[in-house]
């Protein structure tokens, strides 16, 4: 098995299963400050710019449902909830 | 030609004229004169590889599987305490196939405190994916360091010379060190594999996760890369006997391998079977017996057979059996023990042996902590090893 790889190529390992909890944004209360991409330690969260009012989101294949993002979004736009899956 | 050197000194020699590009080291107790003088190669400007001096034995460790990454040949030293605060490294180094050489001078393990000889160091990552040499003495040590490096670099698999602390590192033996050209034709300038190396112009991510699903996969096929090196050893063993006539070793041995070496007639009674320079004070001891003072002529009078294991891992189970099945008793002299358990080396043969071969095989613990090994002892286990009962035995006086 190839065990030397290329970069970005771990992205196939979804690790979103280890979450308990997932961060669930409230689009109309979002002000696309941005804190909340920055502050993720996964490098998940991207700005959804085909939604009718662009918010920024998780991309939940790879959350692991820490809630920095929650915690740091200045307008509480960002709510954790139990992931039921 | 032969010089009378210091072990460490021989070794450092020979890292020397293999020329690492890398060389890195912690410079405290546990620690030899192999770094100390190869610190000085390097400040005397007799030799070219960058020596980083590290600020510990974890970082030791952690430079050169950084430097053995970026594709080019690297060495380290260590012993004891060292080799424990590496381990998390050493088993990276494995599990990457980074094709690094490591010399271990085996020293016993804290607490107590103690710098003297044994091997319990060394026996503590045994499973950690690593080929594993064992010299007897300062020419063999030599001769492992010129075979580890061509094997680890073929195989892509690390190595560790393995060399008894003190009795080895630190005494004065007739030795003969390859120049630089006559290793060179041997062990040719190591080229890495393209593609698989950190190359900022081709970039690539070593030692990535691997979730479940793939892990045990890439664990087996350690394994099984392990199991089938035996036959590339065995093959570079011969090509490197042709290259360098000057080995000392095996000549007056019964069945020589790149493994093991046994010397001792074909219908022996009793089998001695140990790892390291306690092969030479076993040798000397049956020398002696019966006034004659000839080891060739005592081993048969006295029917036994002397088996070194010079690779320990892979663990050359089936050269075993085929040697010590012929003797009624075996007795595995072990410098290091799985403490509630038995002798380490002991319990590898115990376990390869069940169900084979009828012999009784019974450990016994020598020389922990830098005891001298007597011939007293070697005697006494002789005539241990025939008597009732296989339990572990500590061979102290
Ligand atoms: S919960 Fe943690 S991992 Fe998930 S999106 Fe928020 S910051 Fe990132
Ligand atoms: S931190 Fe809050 S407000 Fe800022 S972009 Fe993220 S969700 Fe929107």
């Amino acid at each position: 098995m190839k065990i030397v790889v290329k970069p970005n190529t771990s992205i196939k390992n979804k690790t979103g299963g280890w979450r308990t909890f997932y961060p669930e944004v409230s689009p109309q209360k979002c002000i696309n400050c941005g804190l909340c991409a920055k502050v993720c330690p996964e490098g998940i969260i991207y700005k959804d710019e085909k939604a009718p009012k662009p918010y920024f989101h998780a991309d939940l294949d790879y959350c692991k449902g820490c809630g920095l993002c929650a915690a740091e979004c200045p307008v509480k736009a960002i709510t954790m909830m139990l992931d039921n899956k | 030609m032969k010089n009378i050197l210091e072990g460490s000194r021989a070794i450092a020699l020979t890292i020397k004229n293999i020329n690492p590009a890398v060389v890195s080291a912690y410079p405290i107790t546990p620690q030899t004169h192999i770094v100390e003088d190869l610190a000085k190669f390097k400040a005397d400007g007799e030799a070219d590889y960058e020596y980083a001096r590290a600020e510990s034995e974890f970082a030791a460790a952690s430079i050169v599987l950084g430097a053995s990454a970026t594709g080019v040949r690297t060495y380290t030293a260590t012993c004891s305490q060292g080799l424990l605060l590496m381990a998390e490294v050493v088993y990276n180094i494995a599990g990457m196939r980074l094709p690094i050489v490591m010399t271990c001078a085996n020293r016993a393990v804290s607490a107590p405190i103690n710098i003297w000889n044994d091997q319990q160091d060394v026996m503590s990552v045994r499973d950690a994916g690593w080929i594993m040499f064992f010299a007897e003495n300062h020419q063999e040590t030599v001769d492992q360091h010129i075979m580890a490096y061509k094997i680890a670099e073929k195989l892509k698999l690390p190595v560790m010379v393995n060399v008894d602390g003190f009795v080895l590192t630190h005494t004065y033996e007739p030795v003969e060190i390859p120049t630089r050209e006559q290793i060179k034709k041997y062990l040719p300038d190591y080229k890495s594999t393209k593609g698989e190396f950190l190359d900022p112009n081709n970039p690539v991510t070593m030692g990535a996760f691997a979730t479940p699903a793939d892990y045990m996969e890439i664990r087996e096929e350690l394994h099984n890369d392990l199991i089938a090196s035996k036959k590339i050893i065995d093959e570079e063993y011969k090509k490197f006997n042709k290259f360098f006539k000057q080995t000392v070793n095996g000549q007056q041995s019964t069945v020589n391998s790149p493994f093991l070496e046994y010397t001792g007639p074909s219908n022996p009674k009793v089998i001695l079977v140990a790892m390291g320079s306690v092969i030479g004070t076993i040798k000397e001891t049956v020398s002696e017996m019966n006034n004659i003072k000839s080891l060739a002529a005592n081993l048969m009078r006295e029917k036994i057979g002397i088996l070194k294991i010079k690779i320990y891992r892979p663990f050359p189970a089936e050269e075993i059996l085929k040697i010590i099945g012929k003797a009624k008793y075996v007795a595995v002299i072990d410098k290091s023990i799985s403490l509630g358990q038995i002798g380490i080396l002991a319990s590898d043969i115990k376990a390869a042996a069940q169900g084979k071969i009828n012999s009784k095989i019974q450990s016994f613990i020598v020389g922990l902590g830098g005891r001298d090994v007597t011939k007293e002892m070697v005697k006494k286990i002789i005539r241990e090893v025939k008597t009732n009962g296989d339990e572990v035995k500590f061979i102290g006086k």
